[in-house]
């Protein structure tokens, strides 16, 4: 019984930092077509960022609260630079040309970013833990939670239904939907499908940046971070089906459910059961359990 | 006769490499080693990428050629080196056979992906796995050549000429391959599979087998990384930062000949013992940008400059 409730609240937990990892980047595949290799990257700068941003803030001594706004303000500055740059700068050039060409411009974008953030913060690791020890922990019989953690449920829940909103409810959520739809017939239907594309980059760039900006007073930011995100955050994708938000959110709660029984019950397969996952869901649904099959082209 | 001829070429195309292994010095032979190692590896990806498949997962059959020496070394105390080389290639491309009946059926980014997970699911055996020592690895046993033991740089340069043999004969290998009708078939498949099929001939079947050409390819290679290094461990072996490298040196080589990848391979190599001893942190900005500038400028690779020159002569 215990451990059903250490599973079930540690696989919650998981899900849902793993939701804020992975929205973003079926998000951007989802209107742009783009697999975002660099959404790691994004991740790792958005950690970076609050973690010196909140050191600068303890040290000056300002309110302690005030420092999970910090938080957002992080991930907010870091989308918006760094989405404007990549997308204007960089990835507009490549539209038209094949996918896969633009995995490997954005995996370009990855090993540039990581060193990027070697010359900027150097090897040694960053410490934001100030937010995390804030909140106290919770204690349900002899188990004991961060609420820190439990916090992450009830932000991740925030986010997937403030994106659900939206994109269902709203003007610009309607225009997207069309773009995501068939960009062609958006386009001659007057939709600003450039303008449209570089919000969404922007976003995308936000929500990555945001779930390494929440993770950082929960880990010591070091080098490194952002590759074993991509990997994972690529797997939730592909298992809820790409450019899908329920889906994201659907493939999170699996994997984080999972890997939560796999290390409360059997460690030794902690790392692999969500690969495992992914490949049993590929080979039945191809398409991800939330996408629509394409038709096939002759 | 034409038999006689490709024969000739092989046993010309290895003298030159083994002459250039004579000459260098040891340190640039264990380069020279570790580049055609990794070109072994390319040119696997050059047989997918002609009909239009991208594997972000050779890690997975590159570690299963490395890991394969290091446990025949390990448990049953094989050294020779051809058997370690034949039992890794084949289990490698067992392994390729296996995953690539699921494989098969997918193109694109699903084709990436999916081989990606599979190198992955690799990667997390053997991070938990303590008895080949978890993240840390093992030491491979040094390999003897039909019963010969040489030390230190005659190994190193044994090594070098086995490698060099075995990258001849892949070389013209699949170059026959390619030119073969089901070679021929992959930029058939490549511009439109539905056609290939209403010719009479199963595509899925055709990929499949491409998986375990290049899934063989890799798994020699991973062997040969294994006994020139010494040692394996899953970030070096199994990590899809690995696979990421080999698709960089696909791109950076271009795959319009099967020299292409050993060229790639040397050049990568170079600029990375270089890059690394003069300035560690951008390595790894150096590699992202000359991607962009070949996907930029060269989409074709390095080796379109060589056909552009032959083209002004």
């Amino acid at each position: 019984m215990l451990t059903l409730v250490a599973i079930l609240v540690d696989g919650l937990v998981y899900s849902s930092w793993l939701f804020i990892v992975a929205v973003g980047l079926t998000l951007i595949f989802g209107v742009m077509k783009i697999l975002n290799v660099a959404h790691g990257s994004l991740y790792a700068f958005g950690a970076y960022t609050a973690a010196t941003l909140i050191g600068v803030y303890f040290d000056a001594g300002w309110p302690p609260l005030g420092s999970f706004a910090l938080l957002l303000v992080a991930a907010v500055v870091v989308g918006l630079v760094l989405g404007l740059v990549l997308e204007r700068g960089l990835l507009r050039f490549m539209y038209g040309r094949d996918e896969v060409i633009i995995v490997l411009v954005t995996y370009a974008v990855f090993l540039i970013l990581e060193d990027v953030i070697l010359l900027v913060w150097g090897t040694s690791p960053y410490f934001a833990f100030q937010p995390y020890s804030l909140l106290d922990n919770t204690s349900i019989g002899v188990l004991s939670f961060a609420n820190y953690d439990l916090a992450m449920i009830g932000f991740a829940v925030v986010l997937g239904a403030g994106l659900w909103w939206a994109i269902q409810r709203t003007r610009w959520g309607k225009l997207l939907l069309a773009v995501i739809h068939d960009r062609e017939m958006a386009q001659a239907m007057g939709i600003n499908v450039t303008l449209v594309f570089t919000i969404t980059f922007i976003l995308g760039a936000m929500l990555g940046a945001l779930g390494g900006a929440v993770t950082a007073p929960e880990i010591s930011v070091a080098p490194g971070i952002g590759v074993e995100v991509i990997v994972v955050a690529f797997a939730v994708v592909v298992i809820g089906g790409m450019g899908s938000i329920p889906g994201a959110a659907i493939g999170a709660l699996i994997v984080g459910l999972i890997r939560a029984a796999a290390v409360h019950l059997l460690p030794q397969v902690e790392l692999f059961v969500i690969y495992g996952v992914m490949t049993l869901v590929l080979a039945f649904r191809p398409q991800g359990l939330f996408s629509r099959a394409e038709a096939r082209k002759i | 006769m034409r038999a006689d001829r490709s024969l000739l070429r092989v046993l010309v195309a290895f003298a030159l490499l083994a002459a250039v292994g004579f000459a260098l010095p040891d340190w640039a032979a264990f380069l020279l080693t570790l580049a055609l190692a990794k070109g072994l590896v390319v040119l696997g990806l050059l047989v997918l990428w002609r009909t239009g498949l991208v594997s972000f997962g050779q890690a997975l059959f590159y570690g299963t050629g490395g890991y394969a020496v290091g446990m025949l070394g390990l448990y049953l105390g094989v050294s020779d080196i051809v058997l370690l080389t034949v039992v890794a290639t084949v289990l490698a491309a067992a392994v390729a056979a296996l995953v690539g009946l699921l494989l098969a059926r997918y193109r694109d980014i699903f084709f990436a992906m999916l081989s990606l997970a599979f190198s992955m699911i690799l990667y997390g055996i053997l991070v938990k796995t303590e008895a080949l020592g978890s993240t840390d690895g093992f030491n491979v046993i040094q390999p003897t050549f039909f019963g010969y033991a040489p030390e230190g740089a005659t190994m190193r340069l044994c090594i070098y000429l086995w490698t060099a043999l075995l990258v001849v004969l892949a070389a013209f290998g699949v170059q026959r391959y390619l030119t073969s009708t089901m070679g021929n078939l992959a930029a058939a498949i490549r511009d439109n599979e539905i056609r290939v099929e209403y010719l009479g001939v199963s595509v899925v079947r055709v990929v499949w087998v491409k998986v375990i050409i290049a899934g063989a390819l890799a798994g020699a290679g991973g062997a040969i990384t294994a006994f020139a290094v010494g040692h394996v461990d899953p970030d070096a072996m199994t990590y899809w930062t690995v696979s990421g490298e080999f698709v960089f040196v696909t791109i950076l080589s271009g795959t319009g000949n099967v020299i292409a990848p050993f060229v790639g391979a040397l050049l990568f190599e170079l600029i990375r013992s270089f890059a690394i001893q003069y300035s560690p942190y951008t390595w790894q900005m150096v590699l992202g940008t000359s991607l962009l500038l070949i996907i930029l400028f060269l989409p074709n690779g390095l080796w379109s400059l060589v056909t552009r020159l032959g083209k002004q002569e």
